[in-house]
């Protein structure tokens, strides 16, 4: 094979539908292979925790459906990555089952369907502690410690292309793939046919959120890329969008704080000496990628902590007197919450709105608020019932906040709704660490079955 | 002096997760006259991101002028991970606001 071609239709499957005009343009080049990473971490700690999606099923079931029909048209695999924007075992299990519906609505002839769970158990990761296996952390974090690994509700390990790989090797024309790199996923399919590492884990850079390396900027739309043993091509398929040098060279730096070097499973992808060319208006080319093999394998784990049930509520200030002391505001409510379940074993969050909810500290604008608030108010605790209370309270007492010049004595906010409502629990980031392996296999179980068969 | 704000100079300017840990800036021009410009009036340093921002610079994980691309980026540490209950920017897709209205001294 002296070049292989593969579509990308969505950055994070799932998270907002695909684009099909873009995609059946994708669809008609004939590409080797269909994929798309369907995680991220950007959407916080709490579905991986709670072992939920933050994607809606019709979402990630449309996009299955559109890939699915397309792939087993063209007769080509199918791989989808980090299922479930958590790649946790019950969301592969989900894709998996949505795969074998599809297939069943449609009558398709049958085809072999592989799978791998990324889960890992927290004894096995504990073992690796108290064996002096280091389990490094990322991003200035210490070392994990057993008492952080009690606190973790669930960890998923980042596949790198070994998985996908191995079951391509099995013969499997679609794979539902646990947590993954997201570059993995594609980078298999080229290194699967030979391609070099370099060149395949480009590839799958360059591919994985779709138009995100087009412009001009419109997401969910089909990119399709190009591989052989020299160069990677990149080509935008909605007609007006363009793979341009800046878009392409700019999509290396998106999402991460180093834009010419990509860690994954078993290497660095060095991008520092990337060559960029406009070979047509929809194209660039890209050369001078580098790999550099990792002399320790090392899996990157994401693990979410439980740290409550949670409930929020909402409040709204006006009076101008009462936004300049709306920090004695949120005081007095504090404070009642302090008397009724003492001063810890809860926790009450406040966003103020309209003056730094969104960069808190970091706003450089904090000291001139807006003519008007949004309190948003967040009650953390053990059980629903308290959680409500905390969240209740700390949001009914900021109505009887006692200001001493306040001139509205009737009440101290607005309020939109009477009622504080029930939040997904507050969970956090226990795990950004990475963890080193023996196999690259041993982390990873792989599964085939037979769809329609 | 002759000065414009950065936001008439660039094509983009935007801040996202890097991980769950980390917030990323990216100040990305449409060519290089721009670009050279901005980085020759060292009006987006180290020093000027902890100072806008407010924050130790020791937060500030990563600085690179990054040629290919006409552009600055520049990455910081969250104060706590992504997410976390009282997190008003869960990816942090909200945090370029400041970088804005940086003035850049055209003569520079």
């Amino acid at each position: 094979m002296k070049s292989l071609k593969i579509i990308c239709p969505n950055g994070h499957l799932g998270f907002a539908p695909l684009k099909k005009e873009s995609f059946y343009l994708g669809v008609a080049e004939k590409p080797d292979y269909i994929a798309a990473d369907s995680g991220s971490d950007d959407i916080g700690p709490v579905p991986l925790g709670s072992d939920t999606c933050a994607s809606p099923k019709a979402w990630q079931r449309h996009d299955l459906e559109v890939m699915l029909l397309a792939a087993r048209d063209l007769g080509v695999p199918m791989l989808i990555g980090s299922a479930g924007d958590t790649g946790s075992n019950s969301r592969v299990d989900m894709y998996v089952e949505m795969i074998r519906d599809i297939a069943r609505e449609h009558d398709l002839p049958s085809f072999r369907i592989g799978w791998f769970y990324s889960e890992l158990d927290k004894d096995m990761v504990r073992t690796k502690i108290q064996t002096g296996s280091t389990i490094q952390g990322l991003d200035n974090r210490d070392p994990l410690t057993e008492a952080e690994l009690d606190t973790t509700t669930r960890i998923v390990a980042m596949a790198g292309a070994h998985p996908y790989q191995a079951l391509l090797a099995r013969g499997c024309d679609v794979i539902i793939g646990g947590r993954s790199s997201d570059s993995a996923i594609f980078a298999a399919c080229a290194l699967h046919h030979g391609f070099p590492e370099a060149q395949s884990y480009y590839l799958g850079k360059v591919l994985e959120c779709a138009s995100f390396c087009a412009e001009p900027y419109g997401a969910k739309e089909t990119v399709l890329g190009e591989v052989t043993q020299d160069w990677v091509e990149v080509t935008a398929m909605h007609p007006g969008q363009r793979c341009t040098i800046a878009s392409v060279a700019g999509h290396a730096m998106y999402e991460r704080s180093n834009p010419f070097h990509e860690y994954v499973a078993g290497g660095l992808l060095d991008m520092t000496d990337c060559h960029y060319e406009q070979v047509s208006e929809k194209t660039t080319r890209v050369t001078g990628m580098k790999f550099i093999p990792a002399e320790d394998f090392r899996v990157k784990l994401e693990g979410s902590g439980k740290l409550g049930e949670r409930f929020v509520g909402m409040a709204g200030i006006r009076d101008p007197y009462t936004i300049a002391n709306v920090d004695a505001v949120i005081d007095w409510a504090r404070a009642q919450v302090i008397e009724r379940f003492g001063p810890d074993g809860w926790e009450l969050h406040y966003n103020v709105f309209g003056r730094d909810g969104i960069m808190g500290e970091m706003e450089p604008m904090r000291d001139k608020p807006s003519h008007e608030l949004l309190v948003v108010v967040q009650g953390v605790a053990p059980t629903m019932e308290m959680a409500e209370e905390v969240a209740i309270t700390g949001t009914r007492q900021l109505f009887y906040a006692r200001l001493p010049d306040v001139k509205g004595t009737a009440g101290g906010v607005s309020f939109a709704f009477d009622e504080v409502m029930q939040a997904s629990p507050a969970h956090t980031w226990t795990v950004n660490h990475t963890m080193s392996v023996a196999d690259p296999l041993e982390i990873f179980p792989l599964h085939t079955a037979e769809v329609g068969a | 002096m002759s000065v414009k704000k950065l936001t008439e100079l660039a094509k983009t300017i935007r801040s996202k997760n890097a991980g769950t840990d980390k917030i990323t800036f990216d100040v990305i021009f449409r060519e290089s006259e721009a670009y050279e410009l901005v980085k020759r009036s060292g009006a987006l340093s180290r020093g000027s991101v902890a100072q806008i921002l407010k924050i130790d610079p020791a937060r500030i994980t990563d600085f690179v002028e990054y040629d290919p691309a006409y552009a600055i980026k520049f990455t910081i540490l969250r104060e706590r991970p992504s997410g976390s209950p009282g997190d008003g920017d869960i990816f942090g897709a909200q945090q370029y606001a400041p970088f804005l209205d940086v003035e850049i001294d055209t003569n520079a």
